[in-house]
């Protein structure tokens, strides 16, 4: 199956300790791109870049910023290929932002082919 | 047919019932990962024994025939759907139905597979309790609703959306091997929670169903010693249920008739204790209070400074200000009125505590305890004031007329 891993920001991550479950995160990338479990991710740049698009009553809307104002943002993501869901939790769990930040798992929702 | 015969096939499909259903949807659950599926063909072969038993006589072997005739039905609705929907995907799950199969370990047991499943922590814990109940308990949608105080439409909501998550999601059929111990505990939590609820409610259905999953677990997990504690805990307070209500009010533990508490019970749950333990946690711990307690012949003759010494290991294991409280009025009944007033002092330092109307009616007992009857009815009132149901506050403003009649 797969899954994305949303990696959110946290403003108030920097008062916390660091926790020693977690990997850094090159090791972290190197460990599952090797096994063949990460397909793919990246970082994104921060919400100030964003550009949101919408096609209301026929008009093309383009604005500056994200679609949603809030204190977390998307920070990046990577696409997981696992077994089930106890393997991507064990995977996410020892991703950096799982303790700097927060990991939404979603699966993926192929089209039924 | 004569009513004795009929008797006779709802005793045998019952029986047949409690000792397969489970089995036979955990199974089902596992070879074709159709929850609902599983479930109906169990229900379809209950209502075909009901209308075969009483003309051909009840089977020699009523569980097997269920678990065979629900296997049936199982491979006949999956052929439909393959030639329904033209697909040949589930040709290997009906080959598998087919065959017996049999597992040889109990950590392979199909029904450890599904208590995991339904308990796991990606669910959210309503949905856990609900799941449970109606899967791995087989309550109906209708009863989880009454027992949990909403309709039935909104339960069967609940209990659709946390399938769907399951597969969705990718929710796992498995007994975990990396975190077992932290999963047996998040199972062991929502066992618990349907215990209390049971409690809380005066819903005896639900305490009841809540130590059959109890004993349950006790037989797939034997090496799990909080699996032992949680059940013996459980036997042990249930077995006061008859003493904790006189005409719709609440007796507290010292002032119930010990005669009413179910002996058979506190004997199985004390039983269930003497063990050697690898383990030591909560349920343990609290499981030896209660038996304490439930072994005294009376509150005086109780072994208060046992309990005090469990409570000390319980804040070790697992703080928390409402054990601390507790704690103080053990310390009252062991080392006197004055000792148990300091260590609630001590106790209500903690902020969570603040404003909580325990902390004003424990105060409240001890100083009357220790003679001091005008500081304890200013206590007692400002429980009173505290008081968050009217049942609580009745029984508050008894004793405060009783200390001032005294």
């Amino acid at each position: 199956m797969k899954y994305m891993m949303l990696i959110v920001s946290d403003p108030d991550a920097a008062d916390r300790p660091s926790d020693p479950a977690v990997d850094p995160v090159e090791d972290w990338v190197a460990k599952h791109d090797g096994s063949g479990k990460r397909l793919d991710g990246q970082r994104l740049r921060p919400p100030e870049s964003a550009t949101t698009i919408r096609r209301r009553g026929g008009e093309l809307l383009i604005t500056d910023g994200p679609f949603t104002e809030t204190r977390e943002w998307i920070a990046g993501f990577d696409i997981l290929e696992c077994d089930d869901l106890d393997e991507a939790i064990a995977i996410a769990s020892t991703h950096p932002m799982s303790a700097a930040g927060t990991i939404e798992v979603r699966p993926f929702w192929p089209y039924e082919g | 047919m004569s009513e004795g015969a009929a008797d006779e096939v709802a005793r045998a499909l019952a029986d047949a019932l409690a000792e397969q259903r489970l089995r036979i949807v955990a199974s089902l659950i596992r070879t074709t990962g159709d929850w609902d599926l599983a479930e109906d063909v169990v229900s379809d072969a209950a209502e075909r024994a009901l209308l075969t038993w009483p003309r051909d006589g009840v089977p020699a072997n009523p569980a097997a025939w269920l678990t065979a005739t629900a296997r049936r039905r199982a491979i006949d609705v999956l052929r439909r759907a393959q030639v329904e929907r033209g697909k040949l995907a589930e040709v290997a799950v009906i080959e598998e139905l087919s065959d017996d199969y049999t597992d040889p370990s109990p950590m392979g047991d199909d029904r450890l597979r599904l208590v995991f499943t339904c308990c796991h922590p990606a669910l959210a814990l309503e949905a856990r309790v609900a799941l449970t109940l109606k899967v791995v308990s087989g309550l109906s949608t209708e009863a989880i609703g009454r027992a949990f105080l909403t309709s039935e439409a909104t339960m069967g909501q609940r209990l659709l959306r946390a399938k769907n998550k399951i597969t969705h999601a990718g929710i796992p059929y498995r007994v975990p091997t990396d975190d077992l111990a932290e999963r047996v505990d998040g199972v062991l939590a929502v066992v618990y929670l349907v215990f209390t609820e049971g409690y809380a409610t005066s819903a005896r259905s639900l305490a009841d169903e809540a130590i059959r999953l109890g004993r349950l677990l006790v037989m797939l997990l034997p090496d799990s010693d909080e699996t032992r504690a949680l059940l013996a805990l459980m036997l042990l307070q249930h077995a006061r249920r008859d003493a904790r209500e006189v005409d719709g009010e609440r007796v507290t533990l010292e002032h119930q008739d010990r005669s009413r508490w179910h002996r058979d019970e506190i004997d199985e749950g004390a039983a269930l204790l003497r063990h050697r333990w690898t383990v030591r946690g909560p349920y343990g711990v609290q499981a030896d209070i209660a038996a304490a307690h439930a072994t005294a012949p009376s509150a005086a003759e109780t072994d208060w400074p046992a309990i005090v010494a469990l409570y000390d290991e319980l804040l070790d294991i697992a703080p928390s200000p409402v054990i601390a409280l507790n704690r103080a009025v053990a310390v009252g009944m062991s080392d006197g009125a004055l000792a148990g007033l300091a260590a609630l002092e001590s106790a209500a330092e903690d902020s969570r505590l603040a404003g909580h109307y325990l902390v004003a009616a424990a105060r409240g007992d001890l100083l009357s305890r220790a003679g001091l009857h005008e500081e304890a009815l200013i206590a007692l009132e400002q429980a009173i004031e505290l008081a968050p149901t009217e049942q609580e506050r009745r029984q508050l403003e008894q004793r405060a007329a009783e200390l001032r009649g005294s």
